[in-house]
């Protein structure tokens, strides 16, 4: 029993990459905790919690056997796009680590190696060309539409190089997306994107996953035939297989834009009741897509 | 400095449509191409004599990998046939390809057994196997495929899940092409004239 789980935790393809990623972000998280003890922005319990989920939910879809799942099943890798690309960055983002992990990081790695790539020209217009309010949605489900086309899906699976690919897009797009959506309100960097943008933008997303999700899953083509040629982990009906893959992309994602919704609407009506005193009420109304 | 960009632009320009004139892929494949997407043929396996070989013996021929089980019920027996049939429409070009068929199954596929089966399907199947299981598991992973074991029923037999495609490389071991279980024997038999004639 022992064996069996500690052989489901073991990377089924070994990166390096994502290991020190994951670990050194839990490793900065974890100083930062320490270091930030009794400081009134400490994070609470959720917060944490929040963080820690986002954090290994993405590390155990990456690196455990359930990537192995998610390249054998159609329905799993829809599973594994769903926390890579929605609810793993989504959580880490609203567990707001940035003050916990600045706290953290070493004094040498944000001195010589993260302020001089952040300050770079280069990183600087990729950050607001990604984060432009028409390029990021079209980005986010862009993707979606890409790595889901038939073909170009056929040669992800069976390319190790374009399989990572797929999956790093996919992980760096969501933290991007997210970020941008529920992350800090006013970003470095970037002009503030009213509450209205943003409920505007979660909607652009929503629509096209709920169609591409419910034709995958009520189509009666075989549109993944992929997965018999990789061997499926267990047997199953194909079309079944397709099916659940295609409810997965369809309700669960399409879903997450409603929770971010609410999250932007409690800000929105929260930043409002900041503003009345001041006696500024229009001040919101300016970003709101009416004008 | 202006001609030196314009030189520069030139060449680019020029570079651009070189590498769009010779990427240009002539043929027209009725199978899935891989060409350039997966790993060329590499193993270390017995065949169905008992000889230990690798991907070296067979160089020069184009080489069909399948992984099966003989006692598959369906999918195994009507791949084999149809790469049979394909083999049987090009004449004496036939003995310039190879089937490899690799068994997931080594406890019950012995080496007198991967014969017997091979050998009714034609002089181009050859049965590989290992009893390594690691050995076997990792050749599998290389082409990103899987195989596992069902339960065994009250007789002790049991079915294996396997990949259902026929991986195609060519003449120096690269990976070509892809044979799904839906393509049948007019296209397999085409896209293996094609490459048997040289490309």
């Amino acid at each position: 029993m022992f064996e069996t789980v500690f052989s489901f935790l073991l990377p089924w393809e070994f990166s390096p990459t994502v290991l020190v990623l994951c670990a050194g972000s839990a490793l900065i998280y974890l100083r930062g905790l320490v270091r930030g003890r009794g400081r009134t922005d400490a994070p609470g319990f959720w917060r944490n919690t929040a963080f820690a989920i986002g954090l290994v939910s993405m590390y155990a879809f990456l690196q455990t056997h359930l990537d192995y799942l998610s390249q054998h099943m159609f329905w799993i890798h829809r599973l594994q796009h769903l926390v890579l690309h929605h609810l793993g960055p989504f959580l880490i983002v609203m567990s707001a680590p940035q003050v916990t992990m600045r706290l953290g990081a070493p004094e040498w790695l944000r001195r010589y190696v993260l302020a001089p790539v952040w300050r770079n020209p280069v990183t600087q217009a990729g950050y607001r060309l990604l984060q432009n309010p028409v390029i990021a949605p079209v980005l986010f489900t862009g993707l979606i539409i890409f790595w889901l086309t038939p073909s170009i899906h056929f040669t992800a699976m069976l390319s190790l190089p374009r399989y990572n690919v797929m999956n790093w897009s996919m992980a760096i797009d969501g933290l991007l997306f997210w970020w941008l959506i529920v992350g800090p309100e006013h970003q470095a960097g970037l002009r503030f994107l009213g509450y209205g943008r943003r409920m505007l933008l979660l909607w652009a997303i929503m629509l096209p996953q709920i169609g591409i999700g419910a034709y995958i899953a009520l189509t009666s083509k075989l549109l993944y035939s992929v997965y018999g040629v990789c061997g499926r982990a267990w047997p199953i009906e194909p079309m079944t297989d397709q099916g659940i893959g295609g409810l997965i992309t369809w309700i669960p994602a399409s879903m997450m834009s409603v929770v971010a919704a609410l999250v932007v609407l409690a800000r929105w009506r929260r930043s409002e009741r900041a503003d009345e005193p001041a006696g500024t009420p229009g001040a919101v109304l300016v970003e709101a897509p009416s004008r | 400095m202006v001609r030196k960009i314009a030189t520069l632009l030139a060449i680019t320009v020029a570079c651009a449509l070189g590498v769009t004139g010779c990427s240009k892929d002539p043929m027209k494949w009725d199978l899935v191409n891989i060409t350039g997407i997966m790993e060329p043929l590499a193993f270390s396996l017995t065949d169905d004599h008992g000889q230990a070989v690798t991907q070296d013996d067979y160089r020069g021929k184009v080489a069909l990998l399948y992984f099966g089980y003989t006692h598959c019920p369906d999918v195994c027996p009507t791949t084999l046939a149809r790469l049979s049939q394909a083999l049987s429409t090009m004449g004496s070009d036939a003995d310039k390809v190879r089937v490899l068929f690799v068994t997931v199954d080594p406890k019950r596929d012995t080496a007198d057994l991967l014969k017997t089966y091979t050998d009714s399907f034609g002089p181009q199947f050859v049965g590989l196997r290992t009893d390594d299981l690691d050995r076997l598991k990792a050749f599998n992973k290389r082409y990103r495929v899987t195989f596992g074991y069902g339960k065994p029923d009250a007789d002790g037999n049991y079915e294996v899940s396997h990949s259902s495609a026929v991986f195609i490389f060519d003449q120096q071991g690269k990976a070509r092409l892809i044979a799904e279980a839906t393509d049948d024997v007019p296209a397999i038999a085409h896209d293996l004239k094609q490459l048997v004639s040289g490309n």
